[in-house]
């Protein structure tokens, strides 16, 4: 008895096994869509694109992430995300230099992050009613600077915006004979950098750990030791900073602001969140799930255009019934769970 | 003071204001080097808002605290930690969604980064130096609440507190693990560690205490020796009254068991909790469920009020048949249901005193046929003098409530639909003396009123006071049932170790 028992794995923990539990699904989605679709799901540049076109999406989630394993909630993030592409481009188009701008996208975030923390955790306010607010500024200042869309003229930008890794061997053959390499955007790399440090923070930095606990119980993690009060004002730091750095990625991206930029980046994000696993409750949540949920989220959507379904609501509501679908599958799974521990 | 020498913690002429009331009105207290020293007094007298104060939850309103001498301000519960004062408090203070080993850890690592596997070491090394049963990988929500509770001390036993604040540790242990933590509270003790103990159970002070400090309403009664404090004395000092009510309640002793009417009765019952099982009461009879901590007994009573999902299981009421799966079904039937955990399943602490007593009674009558505001007002008034609930009004928020009074509003909800049949799951549990006896002498009433009532209490002693029919449960069966001259605690002890197993049902 004794022998078998220290061999035993321990059970997963709630965070590991929705995190599982969505990777496997987004995989078997793939797997799928090779199946049935083929063309752009074979090529890997299709995994490429998909990481290109959600860079901002990815880094912006993480945020999240951040917040709501806290038990909070960062709605400001995609009005922050378009404050910053707007205000860069402007900044660049008059001949600002490259490296101010960084810090400028740097500085947006962190001024929001900071604001919001500290209106939030420090004379506790509700946080959905303080980023609510927080995004209506954002969007009005973003609509301030320009109602035009206003395109990014800067030759140092320009160079930064070409610059791609490029990976011959993951390319694909096109009908010419020509082989096209894989292409994967700066922003990627960046995006995927954020990814691996919200994922050390959280789990081996002890604000991360922290932030778990007081997720778990906030008058519990009182009691234990942590500063609840600077451990949410910082989780909140992280987003405003993580949005700024979103709004660089996504001007790299699009190379262009517009007042309607990122309009429900938010959404998307909390989305992606919930699906790769955090709970709305908090303390439950990781980083690398939320990455799986945003590729899971955009493949859908991919799948829902190779179907023929072009018109832009089949998207919304797919991303919808997933939404409900993954919200039922969790409850259950965590629920069964429950059960079985006391029998 | 010739003793200042070892004095390890004091506390000086501490205030504490909330609005309305007086918590603490120029308390003291002194703790010394290795001594483990009792805190007591009845609900509302003030041990918990001295420990918060103590612990930093609650600022003091005046007064002055010294450690070790000398002078510190203890403003969170982090300062609190830096000083060496360490609580353990009743309900849980850890996180359920980490592991055991960072339950232990968390909170005060050295540096920003955390190495869990120097706390999965440590966490095993300790957990098996205090026979904890638990691995430090677990996720702690899969523990039990004993075993959370225990680990919450080995966490504290880590720290290397000088100052061990014990708030009401025992309420959710059974004796062994009271036992296990009684060994290591004298370990610690022999190491110099200061331990404040506050507890409900007398015998648990009569155990393991030096030295009883007793409060009342706010206000220091005094500072005794054990030995020479006998439990008569330190009741009455708790209560402050004679003990004449004790004793006029022991004479109402003999419980006549004539049989009347069935009102309740079950076939077979079962829930996702409890295993079938045959159950009935009578009109005005008081009975009870008793067996240790997870035998079953709180799982039974919840499957006759349909608080747990019912599987199975014929139900009579009045001899009718009935079906109950939910609590609606129940309530509807004329039973009640105090449950256990009242934090959980009971109170809505930031509701009124009076929108939670009119609570059940709005149910009821349904939603749409709301209670005026000056009729609830003449319920909770009534029942706030019936059962000398302690509020600053029937306005107050539940939440600031003592746990005893609490406990009473909850009472008063079911009261008022005036049910046919109450079930009181663990009704006394962490509240005072007095507050037991009151509600004790109530359950008596209600019996002699044609109420029937099922009693769960972990003390024995005190089912015997009230009961005139136990069951007794063991590993989530039905072993016995006692009455009459088998009422006492020999035959239940006996019945609960394994002796005899009258009601041989196999599953």
């Amino acid at each position: 008895m004794k022998k078998s028992k220290d061999f035993r794995r321990e059970p997963l923990t709630d965070t590991q096994l929705l995190m599982t539990i969505t990777i496997c699904i987004f995989v078997g989605m793939y797997l799928l869509a090779m199946l049935i679709f083929k063309g752009g799901f074979l090529h890997a540049q299709q995994v490429f694109d998909m990481l290109n076109d959600n860079a901002s999406l990815i880094i912006v989630s993480c945020g999240l992430t951040v917040v709501m394993i806290g038990r909070g909630i960062d709605i400001s993030v995609g009005a922050v995300t378009s404050f910053v592409v707007m205000s860069c481009v402007l900044y660049l188009n008059k001949g600002g230099s490259l490296f101010v701008s960084v810090l400028i996208a740097l500085g947006i975030g962190l001024a929001f992050g900071i604001v919001q923390g500290f209106l939030i955790s420090y004379l506790e306010i509700q946080p959905f009613i303080v980023t609510l607010a927080g995004m209506f500024f954002a969007r009005g200042m973003t609509t301030i600077l320009s109602v035009n869309p206003q395109k990014a003229a800067h030759e140092g930008f320009a160079k930064l915006r070409e610059t791609k890794i490029v990976i011959p061997w993951l390319g694909y053959i096109a009908k010419n004979g020509k082989l096209v390499p894989a292409r994967v955007e700066l922003g990627v790399v960046v995006a995927l950098c954020c990814l691996l440090a919200v994922f050390l923070l959280l789990m081996f930095h002890r604000l991360g750990r922290a932030l778990y606990a007081i997720g778990g119980n906030p008058s519990s993690a009182l009691m234990l030791g942590i500063n609840v009060k600077r451990t949410r004002f910082l989780s909140y730091v992280i987003s405003g900073l993580l949005s700024g750095i979103s709004g660089f990625v996504f001007m790299m991206h699009t190379g262009a602001a517009n007042a309607t930029n990122a309009a429900g980046m938010e959404m998307n994000a909390i989305a992606s969140s919930i699906i790769g696993g955090t709970l709305l409750t908090g303390g439950v949540g990781n980083v690398i799930g939320t990455f799986f949920g945003t590729m899971t989220l955009t493949t859908i959507k991919k799948i829902v255009v190779s179907s023929g379904l072009n018109a832009p609501w089949w998207q919304s509501i797919t991303t919808g019934g997933m939404l409900c679908f993954f919200i039922l599958l969790q409850s259950v799974v965590l629920s069964q769970r429950a059960r079985k521990k006391k029998a | 003071m010739a003793m200042q020498e070892s004095n390890l913690l004091e506390m000086r002429h501490i205030n504490k204001f909330f609005p309305g009331v007086k918590a603490l009105s120029n308390v003291d207290f002194t703790l010394r080097k290795g001594e483990i020293h009792a805190l007591m007094g009845e609900n509302g007298a003030g041990k918990s808002t001295l420990i918060k104060v103590l612990t930093g939850v609650y600022q003091s309103d005046g007064g002055e605290i010294t450690v070790d001498g000398k002078n510190v301000a203890i403003r969170s519960p982090q300062d609190a930690q830096n000083n060496g004062i360490s609580t353990v408090y009743q309900e849980i203070t850890l996180c359920p969604n980490l592991t055991v080993a960072e339950n232990m850890f968390i909170g005060r690592e050295r540096g920003p980064f955390v190495r869990q596997k120097d706390y999965k070491k440590r966490a095993a090394e300790l957990l098996g130096e205090l026979g904890i049963p638990a691995r430090g990988t677990q996720q702690l929500g899969d523990c039990s609440l004993a075993v959370q509770q225990m680990v919450a001390i080995a966490r504290a036993v880590d720290m290397k507190c000088r100052v061990l604040v014990l708030d009401e540790p025992t309420s959710s242990l059974d004796d062994k693990e009271v036992n296990v933590l009684f060994n290591l509270m004298r370990d610690l003790k022999s190491r110099g560690v200061g331990i404040i103990f506050v507890t409900h159970f007398l015998e648990q002070v009569y155990a393991v205490c030096d030295r009883i400090t007793v409060l009342r309403n706010g206000e220091l009664v005094g500072e005794y020796l054990t030995e020479e404090l006998p439990q008569v004395k330190l009741v009455a000092k708790m209560i402050g009254k004679d003990l004449e009510e004790l004793k006029s309640l022991g004479e109402v002793e003999e419980k006549k068991s004539d049989i009347k009417e069935i009102f309740y009765e079950a076939k077979d019952l079962s829930s996702s909790e409890a295993r079938p099982f045959d159950f009935n009461i009578h009109k005005g009879e008081v009975n009870g469920f008793t067996g240790l901590l997870g035998s079953g007994r709180s799982e039974s009573v919840r499957a006759v009020f349909g608080a747990d999902k019912v599987t199975g299981g014929q139900v009579q009421v009045n001899g009718k048949n009935v079906r109950i799966t939910k609590p609606i079904d129940a309530m509807k039937n004329g039973i009640g249901y105090l449950a256990e955990d009242r934090k959980r399943d009971g109170i809505i602490a930031d509701l009124s005193v009076r929108e939670n007593i009119i609570l059940a009674a709005q149910v009821m009558k349904g939603f749409f046929r709301p209670i005026s505001r000056s009729e609830a007002e003449a319920f909770a008034d009534e029942y706030i003098k019936v059962l000398n609930i302690k509020t600053a009004s029937r306005e107050t928020p539940v939440g600031s409530l003592s746990g005893g009074n609490q406990q009473k509003v909850i009472l008063a909800r079911w009261l008022l639909t005036h049910p046919n049949y109450l079930i009181l799951d663990e009704p006394t549990r962490g509240i005072d003396v007095g507050t037991k006896l009151e509600i004790q002498k109530l359950v008596l009433k209600l019996a002699e009123d044609g109420v029937a009532v099922t009693f769960i209490s972990s003390e024995i002693e005190e089912m015997l006071r009230t009961c005139s029919r136990l069951i007794v449960m063991r590993d989530r069966n039905i072993v016995g049932e006692l009455t009459g001259a088998d009422l006492n605690e020999a035959q239940i002890m006996k019945t609960i170790a394994g002796g005899e197993a009258a009601n041989e049902k196999e599953v």
